[in-house]
């Protein structure tokens, strides 16, 4: 695991949102950091290159552009969960997988531009891998606030 | 709703935003679109809610989030509403949603995603969830994950 700075952890803790729009946000982004601009870029590249950020930008939420989300699991056979997860990580409407310690081994998320790409999705991943998938549609959000700052 | 310009913007900046000094500009050079337009395109899907955000989406485990769990609860229909909501008002859940059963092999219709630096420390956070829950709380789970299979976080195609 990587070593994180105290900068590195200023940026997890006040720039997991409200990135600036404008001309030239990493400059004002740095300044609230205490740090200039190049520092900042910096700190970014190897944060990604380390794998300690995913990804830096927008978070889109797809259901307010008229599309869907949906978490859905498969019980995967072990002698089979490496060629499963190639075949379900190649399609792109898999934002997320995560193995998980449950007979229902496998859970993923379905991010499809449009309602009924969530069928067919889920239709394409059952031709392939010939194993049922068990979609959990969300019926009501309660809450929703990913947000957490480093502990290391 | 999006136009095809909207869309574009995603596509371009789905991945992430360019680490130059004018990220902005870099993304409608890229487009053949006015500094301007991106940003106030980018405004408004920010207020619209199509942006939930913009910033750093850090890889959990890799900063200290080394126990991730998704606690899953079976609760009375008549109540899972009303306490749905207070589960998600728990300062230490992320995520809290109501979802169908899938019966039998799931019994489970409420779903409360809790983090911690070990497993005690996400039982524990399950135990609180407990005692909130108290007798509408028919059966629970807790589904740790082993290992990020993906995380590239929505892909619509170009």
């Amino acid at each position: 695991m990587p070593e994180l700075s105290d900068i590195d952890r200023q940026i997890l803790a006040r720039l997991q949102g409200d990135f600036p729009i404008c001309e030239r946000p990493y400059a004002e982004a740095a300044a609230l950091l205490g740090i200039d601009e190049a520092d900042l870029l910096a700190r970014l590249q190897t944060l990604l290159a380390d794998k300690v950020l995913t990804r830096f930008g927008p978070m889109f939420q797809i259901e307010e552009m008229g599309g869907a989300f949906v978490l859905a699991a498969i019980a995967v056979p072990e002698a089979r969960y490496e060629a499963v997860t190639a075949l379900v990580n190649a399609l792109p409407q898999v934002a997320h997988n995560y193995r998980r310690e449950h007979e229902l081994n496998m859970w993923f998320v379905l991010a499809t531009e449009t309602k009924a790409g969530i069928a067919e999705a889920i239709a394409r991943i059952e031709h392939d891998t010939g194993l049922p998938v068990y979609a959990f549609p969300k019926e009501r959000e309660f809450f929703v606030e990913m947000k957490l700052e480093a502990r290391l | 709703m999006i136009d095809a310009t909207d869309r574009a913007l995603i596509v371009a900046t789905q991945g992430g935003l360019p680490l130059v000094p004018q990220p902005y500009h870099a993304i409608a050079e890229q487009l053949g679109l006015g500094v301007e337009e991106v940003m106030r395109r980018l405004r408004a899907m920010l207020e619209a809610g199509i942006i939930r955000r913009i910033g750093a989406v850090p890889n959990h485990y890799a900063i200290g989030w080394t126990a991730n769990g998704m606690t899953v609860w079976n609760v009375d229909d008549d109540q899972v509403d009303t306490l749905g909501a207070r589960v998600g008002g728990l300062d230490f859940v992320t995520h809290c949603y109501r979802r169908p059963r899938a019966l039998p092999a799931w019994p489970y219709n409420l779903f409360a995603m809790v983090h911690g630096a070990s497993r005690e420390e996400c039982t524990a956070k399950a135990a609180e969830i407990r005692d909130l829950l108290g007798a509408a709380c028919r059966g629970h789970d807790i589904l740790y994950s082993t290992k990020i299979l993906k995380k590239s976080g929505l892909r619509i195609a170009s």
